[in-house]
């Protein structure tokens, strides 16, 4: 069945909140490295809580213009 | 409709939230800049730090008929001591003076805090309206978790046509909507934190009298009916008895005798570890006020403690300067949110009153 399915906005439960989970889950993991680990753990902190910025910043850049 | 509404009543609190939390996150740095930040002198080398008895005596010499409520240490400024002056031990936290002194001279360094960032801080906090205004805000952020979660529940129907990050300009309103899906989206995890660490700091004063009530009058039984300490004892044996009791760790403030945080007869000296998580979850040694002898030290309960841990997530101090960049941007993500809701929320009554337009397209949840 996963072959033929079709388009991505086809309104299954990940699509619509896979990118959004994902997303969230790297947030809380970049929130709680820095206060668990000082050197490695803030560096993981910049990347993973910068994704949220980073992300928003590729989908404007990408948007589609009518 | 949850979502509408509970968005709707914090609205206009969440953004004197979001606007006056922009700037703290950089109080440590304005305040630097603007002269409120005072730094120690340069340590000659091996010099000795005074001691804590004549820092002591110097605070109180500066601000001539007040009393002592705290010293503290900064972790970050080992080479300053800061005095908590007012005019009771027990005064309004309002009124307590801050000021920094040399370690090493025992020089005063000027006043700590205050200038325009104590307005943004009083604005965030209690809206100048004391601890009801801080628990009003507490119901707001409450209102904010409510909106959020409401939020993702709603961002199904609405968005299940649609691929993950679409922004469309087909008319400002829809651009709108996808601006505000697509950030609402993305800083949900992140705005939850710092919503809930925000709301659990609103019930900080709740916590400490509650710790006050239990676990202190628990620990000082034995001194039950005491009056307060007549000769008091020396702050520099008192603090190396805590360090004694409380090995590998550092002091981070000494409570005098009948402050908010310990009993009316003794000192609580609250001792930090030192590392990121551990510098958060202070132990605190109760000493008595005249003898300085040990009385008890025990761990914080639960809740002290998660309001502790709950204070660097909600600060977002605790991970350099990137990371405090990182905060802004995402402050401003959730301003923009949150006013792209508000329009949203116009736009819609505007077409209610006056009928549908024909031809516009509807922002409707998909079946």
């Amino acid at each position: 069945m996963t072959v033929a399915r079709k388009s991505r906005s086809s309104g299954n439960w990940w699509t619509v909140y896979g990118g959004p989970l994902l997303i969230g889950v790297l947030s809380v993991a970049g929130l709680l490295s820095a206060l668990l680990s000082e050197g490695p753990g803030r560096y993981f902190s910049w990347l993973a809580l910068g994704a949220p910025v980073a992300l928003t910043v590729w989908f404007f850049a990408r948007r589609k213009r009518d | 409709m949850v979502h509408t509404w509970s968005s709707l009543i914090s609205t206009l609190f969440l953004l004197l939230l979001c606007i006056t939390g922009l700037p703290l996150i950089f109080h440590h740095e304005i305040d630097e800049l603007l002269g409120y930040d005072p730094k120690p002198e340069i340590a000659q080398p091996g010099a000795v730090k005074r001691s804590i008895d004549e820092i002591a005596r110097t605070a109180l010499a500066n601000d001539p008929g007040r009393v002592l409520q705290y010293i503290l240490w900064d972790k970050d400024e080992p080479n300053t001591v800061v005095a908590f002056t007012n005019n009771k031990v027990d005064g309004d936290p309002d009124a307590a003076t801050l000021r920094a002194y040399d370690a090493h001279t025992a020089k005063p360094l000027g006043s700590v805090g205050g200038g325009p960032m104590l307005i943004f801080l009083k604005l965030h906090v209690d809206m100048f309206a004391g601890q009801p205004g801080k628990l009003f805000l507490g119901a707001m952020g409450f209102l904010f978790l409510v909106a959020i979660v409401s939020g993702v529940v709603l961002y199904w129907p609405f968005t299940r046509r649609l691929s993950f990050g679409t922004l469309r300009d087909k008319s400002r309103r829809i651009a709108w909507f996808d601006w505000h899906n697509l950030l609402g989206a993305v800083t949900i995890a992140w705005a939850l934190v710092v919503g809930a660490t925000g709301v659990i700091n609103t019930l900080a004063e709740v916590m400490l009298s509650q710790w006050k009530a239990n676990e202190i009058a628990d620990m000082v039984k034995p001194y039950a009916g005491k009056p307060p300490p007549v000769h008091r004892a020396s702050l520099d044996t008192t603090i190396e008895r805590a360090r004694t009791t409380a090995p590998g760790m550092n002091i981070s403030f000494i409570a005098f005798p009948g402050t908010p945080f310990t009993s009316s007869h003794h000192f609580a000296v609250f001792m930090r570890g030192d590392t990121p998580l551990t510098s958060r979850l202070l132990k605190p040694v109760l000493l008595d006020g005249e003898t300085g002898e040990v009385s008890d030290a025990r761990d914080l309960p639960v809740y002290l403690k998660v309001l502790l841990v709950s204070q660097p997530l909600h600060f977002g101090d605790y991970g350099g300067m990137p990371l405090k960049i990182i905060w802004a941007l995402l402050d401003i993500m959730t301003i923009v949110v949150i006013v792209s809701g508000l329009y949203l929320w116009i736009v819609k009554r505007r077409k209610h009153r006056s009928h549908a337009i024909a031809g516009q397209p509807s922002l409707q949840p998909s079946r």
